[in-house]
């Protein structure tokens, strides 16, 4: 899986030679990782799908103290969570969940990779069968800027989807509505929404002004 | 071969064991020895210390060199040694010959005290149990409490998952690396084949055929030859052999034609050569009986709940014999325990053997996990 980076890439060690992996950086935490910990209660078991480098697991552990898996396929990002300290498995998500038991987790969390996943409703039921909480960051394709460059006669780049239409890997862009009706027809139930334009949190007209969205979930009852 | 980073010359020790062992079988061995090398420095602090296990064909000589034989390198020396995956710098590191070894502990070759002879078809079956016991014993010897870390592929990587079973405090991290939980019926099935081709062999004498001054040469090459098939992928074997002929053209013979015959009875010889007969048929079935989950009404989950070590389980995709869906069975239960686990998945295109092979992201993969131990 694909998780964008928000701020740098940390997989550009795959040079060659000894030690070339370093500790996540320290200092401010990336604000979509914050965003995320605050939903978190502390000690919670979480699993991150598309994990990437576990930054935000090994995040969340140092914030929430949670027990954290992440599932990853690519062998670079595997190998960087293995030097982050970070329980990962590796396997494909597109397969589905098979090693995890129904209901065994607090929270799964899908951040930034629902947009590039292919099986998007097998996902999210999935994640609704282990888990007690969904948790689900995308970048909002019905960001104004996003909506200029389409009207400009231009797919969008940007700072969440920073790649060209012919590269991306973000295969089921959405927008704050579409994933909302997505949940109304898929039996998940919204608990909580969060939209942030940067690390400022957005509250009047989201769809438009918002560049990713945060929504917490569970299956409704 | 010019390895700078190998431990270099190594010797190996014997430790003597007077207290009797009692096996999974019911027998009891009264006194035995092992086999051992080390490498690295135990620390003061004695948490450094690696115990990794070996296969069914491996034994306790890791890595490094023999004085007096240049060529005796070390089965896992491209994972074992100074600045390698497993950093000899920062880890002591400790390979054991198992009961019922050809190479030095106390197996079928070996004397049997009560009656001057070898033990031949006398020697008990031993188990994976078993080895974890004696080795057990070995760390105590050594003044081990808790290993940082057990380690193996294969069957040794079920040694090093009963470890964490059976000594829940004496491991801090358990590396399966090409294992399963228990063997299939197909991995069962290839293993008696191996078996009725020793035992079938006349030369065998029912077992004890160091008294008739033989040696069970043709079933034990069949054996290796059979096996060596399985250990390799469809793929590797096309690449490395495919359909070429030894001498350019059909002979309409028996003999050598195809290069993998040539390849399959080499390697059938040089085993038969250097390999005891016994210990393949007792290392075979130690293979069979493993499965921890079968006292625990066939849920590994339920057997895996005793243990507390972290986990690192690696599998090959093109390994058949020890497929990654045995490996992720066992991710499963330990997962449904809440344990501390990774699980790698590597492509590779040799097979079972891929866990012996020199391989970049693997032994990335292995150092990355080993350096976390430490911090």
């Amino acid at each position: 899986m694909t998780q964008l980076p928000l701020t740098q890439p940390l997989a550009e060690q795959h040079s060659d030679g000894a030690d070339e992996f370093t500790a996540p950086t320290q200092g401010v935490p990336r604000p979509d990782f914050a965003a995320i910990a605050e939903w978190v209660k502390p000690g919670a078991k979480v699993l991150d799908l598309g994990c990437g480098d576990g930054s935000l697991l090994g995040f969340l552990r140092s914030a929430r103290n949670v027990h954290g898996y992440g599932v990853e396929i690519d062998d670079l990002n595997v190998l960087a969570c293995f030097s982050n300290g970070v329980n990962v498995i590796q396997s494909d998500l597109e397969s589905g969940l098979q090693s995890f038991e129904s209901g065994s987790f607090d929270y799964v969390v899908l951040s930034q990779t629902l947009q590039a996943v292919k099986q998007t409703e097998g996902i999210i039921k999935e994640m609704l069968r282990v888990s007690k909480e969904g948790i689900v960051s995308f970048p909002n394709f019905g960001y104004w800027k996003n909506r200029l460059q389409v009207m400009a006669g231009h797919m969008p780049v940007s700072e969440t989807l920073p790649y060209q239409w012919f590269d991306t890997p973000n295969i089921h862009n959405c927008t704050l509505g579409d994933f909302e009706e997505f949940c109304r027809q898929h039996g998940a139930r919204i608990l909580e929404r969060r939209v942030m334009n940067g690390d400022r949190q957005i509250t009047l007209l989201p769809n438009l002004l918002g560049m990713l969205a945060f929504y917490r979930f569970e299956q409704q009852k | 071969m010019q390895d700078t980073n190998s431990p270099g010359i190594v010797t190996p020790k014997t430790a003597h064991f007077d207290t009797p062992l009692h096996l999974k079988s019911g027998a009891v061995l009264e006194n035995y020895e092992l086999v051992y090398e080390t490498y690295g420095e135990l620390n003061a602090a004695r948490s450094n210390a690696v115990l990794v296990c070996h296969a069914l064909s491996g034994n306790h000589h890791l890595a490094g060199v023999y004085e007096d034989n240049p060529k005796s390198v070390g089965w896992w020396n491209n994972m074992i040694g100074a600045g390698k995956s497993i950093d000899t710098q920062k880890f002591f590191v400790i390979g054991v010959n198992n009961l019922g070894g050809c190479h030095g502990s106390t197996g079928p070759a070996s004397i049997n005290a009560k009656t001057g002879k070898s033990y031949g078809a006398d020697f008990p079956l031993v188990t994976v149990e078993d080895w974890v016991q004696a080795q057990a014993r070995l760390a105590d010897y050594l003044g081990i409490d808790q290993f940082a870390a057990v380690a193996g592929g294969s069957l040794g990587g079920m040694q090093a998952l009963q470890w964490a079973l059976d000594f829940p405090q004496r491991v801090r991290h358990a590396l399966v690396i090409a294992a399963a939980a228990k063997l299939t019926a197909q991995n069962i099935a290839f293993n008696d084949v191996a078996r009725q081709a020793i035992i079938t062999d006349p030369d065998f004498y029912g077992g004890d055929y160091y008294s008739h001054g033989a040696v069970p040469r043709r079933g034990l090459r069949l054996a290796r030859m059979l096996g060596h098939i399985t250990y390799l992928s469809d793929d590797s074997m096309a690449a490395k052999f495919g359909r070429e002929l030894r001498n350019g053209a059909l002979a309409f013979g028996y003999d050598v034609e195809f290069e993998i015959e040539s390849y399959l009875r080499y390697q059938g010889d040089k085993f038969a050569d250097q390999f005891d007969a016994n210990t393949y048929l007792l290392m075979t079935k130690a293979l069979d009986y493993f499965d921890p989950a079968y006292e625990h009404n066939n849920d590994l989950s339920a057997a895996v709940r005793a243990a507390k070590a972290n986990f690192l389980v690696v599998s090959f995709t093109t390994d058949w014999r020890f497929s990654p869906e045995r490996s992720r069975a066992i991710v499963r239960a330990l997962l449904d325990n809440e344990l501390n686990v990774s699980y790698a998945e590597i492509t590779s295109s040799h097979g079972h053997d891929s866990f012996l092979m020199e391989d970049r992201h693997y032994h990335k993969l292995v150092r990355a996990y080993m350096d976390n131990i430490l911090r």
